[in-house]
């Protein structure tokens, strides 16, 4: 039996097609995948994004242990600030990847994947058994929760009529709580298109209403209920990594681009941490790259990648998507680093045939290029 | 949903049209591409290969996913219809219209009278 979120029943008014995501029974699209894609490039757009999971860490302790169990540095969070992170085992392959909200001064609240809430709380219930040092709570809320993000130029405006924090304040990762239609929300600037937007934290019970007043409220800006098909070409196009495809145990945070979020100088240690250090004292072998077609094949997850000699197999594709802003297929391929460099060619091998693709700088689309 | 009277279709949502006793014009039926979603990849095959009835004889993709394409009778390829490789959002719009290829087949008419009529058919999308 597949899970269903406080939503399944407006996703089925909306005409959603329901799909399997995960366990869970999902919308991939609605109205279609580019005409979503492009309301939320162009104006806005809804998800239920409600299957994600949260976890709360509460109490003295809360601080030390959300920076032992996580590679970023939450010390440097101010109450109501957000940040991306990840978990790591000992070895440094990547658990899971997360956001961090700082809601007080030893209080947080973790956002992880869908498909990785049962194998991370283990993982953070193992973690704090080893924590040395004041033990905080921590509490599986994943079904406290429905999530719902509103992505794209038009979403304060939209958003801005049915809540009651003035969201000009609220700055690119950092959140707010107060009402939402009348119901308690942690309201975030955070998201996963690459445009501006939020993640709306509220009750299962509140979901509903919420959902039917941001489309009402977005009805004249353009607004679409959007599926997890465009949900994917969004983030392909802005090359943001998803668990399962780009992050897996198998690969390490330098790697895979979170080199950034890895902060080995912290004044913590952290799990993986030895592990990590030598990987990148020993400088990775392999690089995530964002990968264009040069003709029209589409690489997909799993798919083959060869050099320029096109004998030598070099990585394979972890994404890939016809891009609906480019028209053109793009995809984010796992290879040799010494084939990272922006312009080399390489070829994917698609069904029997190599195509030929190159290297290309990412984000796909230039967002500062438009503004 | 209607389905052409003068069509056949296979349960791989493929449909055949006999254009003469021994030709079969071939597409992808309205729930194929309603279910794959935007169009935006086709590949088909060179003219001249000999194929097997629900031989594989090309690929479509959506956004989302990758389709194989059979075919609903064996013979020779005779015609490709090479404009809509290069638009293939075209089958989204009219997919009982926008056919991919030809066949040649000495038996085509008997092969098509194999294939499920759109009665057959439509009860056939119902039941999925």
């Amino acid at each position: 039996m597949l899970k269903r979120t406080p939503l399944f029943e407006e996703h089925k008014k909306l005409g959603g097609k329901m799909v399997d995501f995960g366990g869970w029974e999902l919308p991939v699209q609605y109205s279609g995948l580019t005409q979503e894609h492009e309301a939320v490039r162009n104006h806005c757009g809804i998800f239920d994004v409600s299957h994600m999971g949260e976890f709360r860490v509460q109490g003295p302790g809360a601080l030390g242990f959300v920076n032992f169990a996580t590679t970023n540095d939450a010390s440097t969070l101010a109450v109501f600030q957000a940040q991306y992170s990840a978990l790591c085992n000992s070895h440094g392959g990547i658990v899971d990847d997360l956001v961090v909200y700082r809601l007080g001064e030893q209080e947080f609240l973790l956002v992880v994947n869908a498909a990785n809430i049962e194998k991370d709380f283990h993982h953070l219930s193992a973690a704090l058994s080893h924590f040395e040092g004041p033990k905080p709570q921590l509490t599986n809320e994943s079904e406290q929760f429905a999530q719902i993000a509103i992505q794209g130029p038009a979403s304060s405006a939209v958003l801005q009529t049915l809540a009651d924090m003035n969201l000009e304040e609220i700055k690119t990762y950092w959140c707010s709580v107060g009402k939402v239609c009348g119901e308690s929300s942690l309201v975030a600037r955070t998201g996963y298109t690459g445009e501006d937007g939020f993640e709306v934290y509220v009750t299962p019970e509140a979901a509903p209403k919420i959902w039917n007043a941001l489309l009402t409220a977005g009805a004249h800006f353009g607004i679409l209920p959007c599926g997890l098909g465009a949900r994917d070409t969004l983030r392909l196009e802005m090359k943001f990594a998803l668990y399962g495809h780009e992050l897996t145990e198998n690969t390490n945070p330098f790697e895979t681009g979170l080199g950034w979020i890895t902060k080995l100088k912290k004044n913590s240690e952290f799990i993986g941490k030895p592990a990590i250090s030598k990987i990148k004292d020993a400088g990775p072998t392999r690089s995530l790259v964002g990968i264009l077609s040069l003709g029209r094949g589409i690489p997909r997850q799993g798919y083959e990648v060869f050099d320029e000699t096109r004998k030598t197999r070099v990585g394979f594709v972890t994404s890939g998507t016809q891009s609906p802003t480019l028209k053109k297929a793009i995809g984010i391929a796992l290879i040799e680093k010494k084939c990272e460099k922006a312009g080399t060619r390489l070829w994917v091998k698609i069904r029997e045939d190599l195509h030929e693709f190159e290297v290309c700088k990412t984000p796909f689309i230039d967002k500062k290029k438009e503004n | 949903m209607n389905y052409p009277d003068h069509l056949r279709y296979t349960k791989d949502h493929e449909w055949a049209e006999l254009v003469s006793e021994s030709k079969v014009r071939v597409g992808i039926t309205e729930h194929a591409q309603s279910s794959l979603g935007d169009i935006v990849y086709l590949e088909l095959p060179k003219m001249g290969r000999e194929l097997k009835a629900n031989e594989t004889f090309g690929v479509v993709e959506s956004i989302k996913a990758v389709s194989d394409l059979l075919s609903p009778v064996s013979g020779k390829v005779i015609e490709v219809n090479s404009d809509l490789t290069s638009n293939p959002g075209r089958i989204n719009g009219n997919p009982h219209l926008e056919w991919m290829l030809v066949i040649e087949a000495a038996n085509a008419k008997e092969q098509f009278g194999t294939l499920m009529d759109s009665g057959a058919y439509s009860k056939f999308v119902k039941s999925l």
